[in-house]
């Protein structure tokens, strides 16, 4: 049959099946970022909606203290700076250096959720008080869950690059480089979400 | 980094259960998972029927006298969330997605094999727990949108189990999602060029990316609409400040989209039936793929042509009507592709083509319905009366599940071997047909005429109508008899199909039937043209 062409592209051995292809794993992760991005995307709408459409009455209007979550920015974003730190280390098979730069970001990471649960516990206004409330928990609740899950997974590469240096080297920097992926969108989500939440 | 995906070391064979048994295995061979997904849809799809033709006894009479008036809102909420989440959305794509894709791209497997059996190992769960959730104290009774304020103030228990299996259940359309996008992206054999794919590959490629862009948005309404219900917070609660067309824009954003995750892959799936029974290429392949991106990104952006009686301001009603009405030419396009391909064919008048013609036809009432509906004024008019359910049900029962048995009659030879019964399978159109048409049809009328949807109780002037309509659901319910019978006497003893009973050129048919683990022996064949048949033809004479 003219449709068929069994020979030409592929030279390989015929009677293996075993087949190799390349690592799309990261491919299916930005996929996934994508896809979380648009949970975020809805609530920012309906949080914009929510501000335009729905006002809050006189006296339920709070001003958002600035300081807490300025210094937060600046933590995730220098957090990313330093995971970058520990890919490059990981990449000239520094391990240890890698490790180091790595429990420095989760660390900087739990500093992030401290602080925010700090803020939290010092706001004038609880979850129900009214929807401008109920928004910023969800928001920033939401994004705090992904930083929790984040930081964990810093945990957990770094741990296991301890304890049998093998699992993490310069031929596997998949775990690593993914947990990084994360890491910066979860950091451009913050940045985004400040802006809309504090500075608007 | 190059990764090993060989099927039969992933999988372990000797540690699998043969036969039919390993189909209730946790298995990682996407064949497996597709029936898995086809054989657990459709279970739910005798459950869903099941309550549709309890929904029709309560309507053959205008008083609420077969159930209770909540128990009908139960009902009829359980019925549109298992016909939705349950039935149509896997089985059009887990099912032949899974078992179609790795075949039209030429590999063995999926992109995550792994990813894939989590994804369908989701459904069955959360399938029973909502089913489950209709024994507790206060089953879900606010339809399959949820609408607020209805599903925060009705009993809630059940609305948060509802929510909970629906979040589930989307968490296992956006795992495939991902998977297919990867598979037909990346995973392509060497050789085979992206404008050389059968047509149900770009239909799953359009039905993914609406599932990964659009999925994902409902999901975080459900969790807003849950901290409404457990923790007493405002969102879509009017009383409490919130506001409830917020709800309506996140929920039809992902739902109006869901309508096309619906019916793009029945569309593939078409394309792919059509040219293999009328022995013809399939008509403006390039028009075709362009079609579906068309529709893609218009059906991102017309969510809020089911709004127009909630207040929208006019520009936004002006707006959305016109991009509504825009959806009609590419899928007008994609209809005059599939009539020329029938066009001068060589028919063969069987089940698998019967069903796929009947789709063409009510697809296009339903597609017409449609267009008039995006008109304001008609729609204000109709909003929530049978004429929108006559609609929907015109696309989704008349469209894809008219697909669904017509894809089943198509490959059932290459899963199995073996034939079905081609005087049954006629047999079961007919019924289906007549059946489908009686039960909805008239609904047209009821609703131009002003009988209210979701009502177990109506005005006596609609009763005769009403009884039409229920005697074709009885006659739909009846056409499943001989399908069933139909599987089960083929699967026992049926006519050995042969490897290529049909004669079709796209590459599941040029393996064995049913296929080996790997799907082929040595290589996959690289097929440049799935629809060369008119060559084939001229090669034969
Ligand atoms: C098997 C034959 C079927 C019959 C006889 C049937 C009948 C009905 C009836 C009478 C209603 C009530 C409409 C109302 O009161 O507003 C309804 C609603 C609905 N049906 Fe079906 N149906 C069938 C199949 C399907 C299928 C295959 C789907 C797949 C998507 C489906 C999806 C829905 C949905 C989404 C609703 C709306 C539920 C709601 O508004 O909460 N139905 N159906
Ligand atoms: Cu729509």
């Amino acid at each position: 049959m003219t449709t068929l062409d069994s020979s030409k592209e592929i030279q390989k051995n015929n009677s293996e099946v075993n087949e190799t292809h390349e690592d799309f794993r990261m491919f299916g992760l930005i996929t996934f970022l994508i896809a979380d991005g648009m949970t975020f995307a809805g609530f920012f709408a309906a949080y914009l909606t929510y501000k335009a459409v729905n006002p809050l009455p006189d006296g339920a209007i709070y001003e958002l203290e600035l300081p807490i979550p300025t210094l937060n920015t600046i933590l995730l974003l220098v957090s990313s700076a330093t995971f970058h730190k520990a890919g490059k280390a990981l990449l000239k098979d520094k391990n240890s250096d890698s490790q180091k730069w790595l429990f420095f970001t989760a660390f900087l990471g739990i500093i992030f959720l401290i602080c925010q649960l700090f803020e939290y516990f010092h706001l004038p206004f609880g979850l129900t008080d009214n929807l401008f409330a109920s928004t910023f928990y969800a928001l920033t609740g939401f994004h705090g869950l992904h930083v929790t899950l984040g930081t964990l997974m810093i945990l957990i590469i770094g741990w296991q690059s301890r304890i049998n240096g093998g699992r993490l080297t310069s031929q596997n920097m998949f775990p690593l480089e993914a947990v990084e992926l994360y890491w910066h969108f979860v950091d451009g989500i913050w940045v985004v979400l400040f802006i809309i939440l504090y500075l608007l | 980094m190059t990764i090993s995906i060989d099927p039969q070391k992933t999988n372990n064979e000797s540690l699998q259960p043969k036969g039919w048994l390993r189909y209730f295995s946790f298995s990682l061979d996407h064949k497996v998972i597709g029936i898995q997904y086809l054989v657990c849809g459709f279970l739910f799809y005798l459950i869903g029927g099941t309550l549709a033709s309890a929904i029709r006894i309560e309507l053959a009479s205008p008083m609420s006298d077969f159930m209770p008036r909540d128990v009908y809102n139960q009902v009829l909420t359980l019925h549109g969330t298992i016909m939705i989440f349950l039935w149509i959305v896997p089985v059009v794509n887990g099912a032949f997605g899974n078992y179609l894709i790795p075949f039209y791209v030429g590999a063995r497997d999926m992109a995550f094999p792994r990813l894939n059996a989590v994804a369908f190992w989701l459904i069955p769960p959360s399938g029973l727990m909502l089913v489950a959730s209709y024994f507790v104290e206060g089953a879900a009774q606010a339809g399959w949108t949820a609408y607020p304020p209805l599903s925060i103030t009705t009993p809630q228990s059940g609305q948060i189990i509802w929510i909970l299996s629906v979040l589930l259940l989307g968490g296992s359309s956006i795992f495939g999602g991902i998977n297919f996008i990867a598979t037909i992206i990346k995973l392509r054999r060497p050789g085979l060029k992206l404008m050389q794919l059968p047509m149900y590959c770009w239909a799953m490629l359009g039905t993914s990316l609406l599932v990964v862009l659009s999925t994902p948005v409902l999901a975080g309404t459900l969790i807003l609409l849950s901290f409404d219900i457990i923790a007493n917070t405002g969102f879509f609660n009017p009383v409490l400040g919130g506001n409830v067309v917020v709800y309506q824009h996140l929920f039809w954003f992902y739902s109006h989209p869901a309508v096309y995750i619906m019916v793009l892959p029945a569309f593939g799936l078409v394309s792919e039936i059509l040219p293999v029974h009328a022995r013809k290429p399939l008509f403006g392949y390039t028009t075709m793929v362009f079609s579906i991106m068309g529709i893609v990104v218009l059906g991102l952006v017309v969510w809020a042509h089911h709004m127009f009686t909630s207040g929208t301001p006019p520009w936004m009603r002006l707006f959305f009507t016109i991009a509504t009405a825009f959806i009609a030419v590419p899928t007008g396009i994609k209809f005059f592709n599939w009539v020329a391909t029938l066009w001068g064919g060589k028919i063969s008048i069987n089940s698998a083509m019967l069903f796929s013609c009947g789709f063409i036809v009510n697809f296009v009432f339903g597609g017409i319905t449609g267009v008039a509906l995006a008109q304001v004024p008609f729609d204000i008019h109709v909003h929530d009366t049978y004429f929108v359910v006559a609609h929907f049900h015109y696309i989704v029962y008349g469209g894809t599940v008219f697909i669904i048995f017509s894809s089943i009659y198509h490959w059932f030879p290459k899963v199995t071997g073996k034939m079905l019964n081609e005087k049954l399978g006629i047999l079961h159109f007919i019924i289906t047909f007549i059946g489908f048409n009686l039960c909805f049809a008239p609904q047209h009328w009821l609703g131009l005429n002003g009988m209210p949807r979701r009502v177990a109780e109506y005005d006596p002037q609609f009763q005769f109508v009403n009884q039409i309509s229920s005697l074709g659901a009885l006659l739909m319910a009846i056409s499943t008899i001989p399908f069933l019978i139909n599987v089960f006497l083929s699967v026992k003893n049926g006519k050995n199909a042969g490897d290529n009973p049909w004669n079709a050129l796209t590459p599941e048919w040029l393996t064995s039937s049913p296929p080996p683990v790997e799907n082929w022996e040595g290589e996959a064949p690289l097929v440049e043209e799935p629809y060369g048949y008119g060559k084939e033809i001229s090669e034969q004479k």
